[in-house]
């Protein structure tokens, strides 16, 4: 099931043309990266949340340079950039992508621009930490998913605890004692472990990675392009360079990349501000009047994302939940039975496998959405089903002898359902409705898997790259709460205006 | 006047109806007696075209007849005056002025001109059956029927039902009161008594019950005298 979904997936893809000519003519270069995944590869500056940086930034940036084009970042979840690759979301990904052959079939990679070795943290003084391969037999141990470390670890028969968040969660866990070790990425130990005092980052070498771009799969026109100019930037010392600002560099990479200065020790200046930004969260009320006012406009440009997508999902959830409701009630047999499977269908399965379904399963027939139309579609639909109910109990609240008496008055179905039902069922109905609209803002957040930046991904990614989840948490549950609660005010007056006729309106 | 001829109706293999025939004259009140389970209210349904029936043929002076249910079924989010607008504006097409100017003529009539604007939930139960016969009369029906009207009402109020019936009469709408209540029976201008499916003893109030022949208008007079 799975080979056929890949050859289906693999022959939608090889006919398309190469994505350099897309890049030439747009004069963009569109690279796919999760600034979740935090520094030091592509991350939002700690002190300057509106900007982007990180070592992947810079050589984004150099090699657009090298091929007369700008670089434009895409925001994507991590675990999801291959197929958003695939799927056409963006021209290249770079974001400590691991170049293993397994992701070799369903991309392409370039040469590798980076090598390190996977490094193991522990807790300092902790005498039963783990140390060698063999040691990590039984413990529990700590990494990203999907990642070189995951499969190392299985292997060595660790038990695995994969982090979908940031790599900050996962050594925060070690520093609680959740954990027992951290295996990851060099470059992600150095910025999260090795800068936390009560963690130590041990000597030996668990496995060597190698970072490459990934093109989208049989794409050569663009690897060559994109070979060559890695090669440039190799030999003319500015990836060097860069690894030496990040605090990165390494004889091997020196060795990988042709880096022409192999002996100069570089100073690690974007390392050191990193550390003295971050190193040590300030007080709260500290970060409250100088850290977070900078931060509130990041915040409000995802509130207005999520508030978009909500209201846009919640009109096409109660639209078509009135009408599945409708046909399940009043409806022909078939009709009605047809809104039944598509209510029991939508409701049995999770909201997360419709939008991926939607998003990147729907183009193999040919029908491509934008992440906008793609999320709102698939909240819709889904909350629609749940919203169908809603209006059944409203409908079913309603006595017969309240259609009987419309129809002994000669009002018409339709009619008796406008004037005499739908007002009933209506002031029913309200209170679940308003609570599924809040769930709705809630689950919006998993517009995320599909490339929009909202509010909890906002804040998930600035939670990454301050190290500051406790407090940002605090401001984006207000925000959560700015929106929703406007809401439920306006339902509960909706409610009591609908139910002015009883003799105690519930308040 | 209501003509029915013949009427049957079965719920399965059980006859409710049973060939049932009679005439109600224009302007006439007649009281259908019986007690409970004798089918009396499914006739009532079938009359004004809520229950489909099996044999037989019902005519309505004036198409459709106008139904006050037992248990009223005002429109609970409809003020008085709008529960008895609404047909007329949706289904007859009057404007809002004129429905509203027949509604609270009809109010006036039945002495609610103070309630037009009550939300039924605030009515007494006498007032809310009475606003329920001003919404059936807002149609401007030849033909009116009554499920029960004085069930569970007290005796101050089972005389303003029948000052009601008598005040509709005046106004020349045919009427049938569907009753277990031989009380209520008196105030008719003829008496039908009804069980199992069938019309068992018909005739003017002061013979009917009087002299009643027939075992079910017996029985359902001494109940009533044992109150």
């Amino acid at each position: 099931m799975k080979r056929l979904a890949l050859i289906l997936f693999l022959s939608a893809t090889a006919h398309a043309e190469s994505r350099l000519e897309t890049v030439r003519a747009t004069k963009q270069l569109r690279w796919g990266i999760d600034p979740q995944g935090g520094a030091p590869y592509a991350f939002q500056d700690p002190v300057d949340p509106n900007h982007l940086i990180g070592f992947e930034v810079e050589i984004a940036t150099a090699l657009a340079h090298q091929l007369g084009v700008t670089a434009h970042p895409v925001a994507g979840p991590w675990a999801q950039l291959l197929p958003l690759l695939a799927r056409g979301d963006f021209d290249i990904a770079m974001n400590g992508i691991e170049a293993t052959t397994e992701k070799g079939r369903i991309c392409t990679f370039t040469r590798a621009y980076y090598t390190a070795p996977q490094r193991l943290t522990v807790r300092r003084g902790d005498g039963r930490a783990p140390r060698t391969l063999e040691q990590l037999r039984g413990r529990r141990i700590g990494t990203l998913p999907s990642s070189l470390a995951e499969f190392l670890l299985r292997r060595a028969g660790a038990e695995v605890r994969t982090y979908d968040g940031g790599q900050d969660d996962i050594y925060r866990d070690l520093g609680l004692g959740r954990t027992d070790g951290v295996l990851l990425d060099e470059p992600a130990t150095l910025y999260y472990g090795a800068i936390d005092p009560a963690l130590e980052m041990l000597p030996g070498d668990f496995g060597e990675i190698r970072y490459a771009i990934a093109v989208p799969r049989g794409d050569e026109a663009l690897k060559r392009v994109l070979d060559d100019a890695l090669a440039e930037l190799g030999k003319n010392g500015t990836l060097g360079a860069i690894y030496r600002r990040w605090g990165l560099w390494n004889p091997a990479t020196a060795t990988l990349i042709g880096d022409p200065e192999f002996h100069t020790p570089g100073v690690a200046e974007s390392y050191e501000t990193w550390r003295i930004a971050v190193g040590k969260v300030p007080p709260f009320w500290q970060r409250l009047v100088h850290r977070y006012p900078g931060f509130l406009l990041l915040f409000a440009r995802g509130a207005a994302l999520t508030l978009l997508v909500s209201l846009t999902a919640m009109a096409l959830a109660i639209v078509l939940g009135a009408l599945l409701a409708l046909a399940r009630t009043f409806g022909p047999r078939p009709l009605a039975w047809a809104a039944n499977v598509y209510i029991e269908f939508i409701r049995g399965t999770p909201l997360v496998v419709q939008l991926i379904m939607i998003y990147f399963g729907l183009p193999e027939w040919g029908i491509e959405l934008n992440p906008f139309t793609a999320g709102c579609l698939a909240l819709g639909l889904n909350y629609a089903s749940t919203e169908a109910e809603n209006y059944r109990a409203g409908l079913a609240s309603v006595p017969l002898g309240q259609h009987e008496a419309a129809a002994t008055l000669g009002l018409s179905r339709l009619q008796t359902l406008r004037f005499v039902v739908a007002p009933q069922a209506l002031r029913v109905a309200i209170p679940p409705v308003t609570n599924d609209f809040i769930a709705l803002l809630k689950d919006s957040s998993l517009v995320a898997l599909v490339t929009m930046t909202e509010l909890n991904k906002t804040y998930m990614n600035l939670a990454s790259s301050t190290r500051d989840h406790l407090g940002l948490g605090l401001i984006v549950s207000l925000y959560y709460l700015a929106i929703g609660l406007p809401f439920s005010q306006l339902a509960r007056y909706a409610e009591a205006r609908l139910g002015r006729h009883l003799r105690k309106g519930v308040r | 006047m209501i003509r029915v001829e013949r009427l049957t109706k079965r719920f399965g293999a059980h006859t409710v109806i049973a060939e049932v025939s009679f005439a109600v004259e224009t302007g006439q009140l007649v009281a259908l007696l019986g007690p409970s389970g004798s089918g009396k209210s499914t006739l009532l349904r079938c009359l004004c075209g809520l229950e489909r029936f099996d044999e037989g043929s019902v005519a309505i002076q004036g198409g459709r007849a106008g139904l006050v249910f037992q248990s009223h079924e005002l429109f609970p989010h409809l003020s008085a005056l709008d529960n008895c607008t609404l047909a007329p504006m949706r289904v007859s097409g009057l404007r809002r002025r004129d429905a509203a100017q027949r509604a609270l003529g009809l109010l006036r009539q039945l002495g609610l001109e103070s309630h037009a604007h009550a939300f039924p939930d605030r009515l007494s139960g006498g007032q809310r059956q009475r606003v329920a016969i001003a919404r059936a009369l807002a149609m401007e029906p030849k033909v009116l029927l009554y499920d029960e009207p004085t069930s569970a009402l007290d005796r101050a109020l089972r005389r303003e039902v029948v000052a009601t019936l008598s005040d509709v009469r005046k106004t020349g709408v045919t009427q049938l009161v569907v009753t277990h209540d031989p009380w209520l029976a008196r105030f008719a201008d003829a008496v039908m008594v009804f069980d199992s499916g069938r019309i068992v003893e018909q005739g003017s109030p002061d013979l009917v019950l009087v002299r009643p022949q027939h075992a079910t208008t017996q029985r359902l007079i001494e109940q009533q005298d044992a109150q």
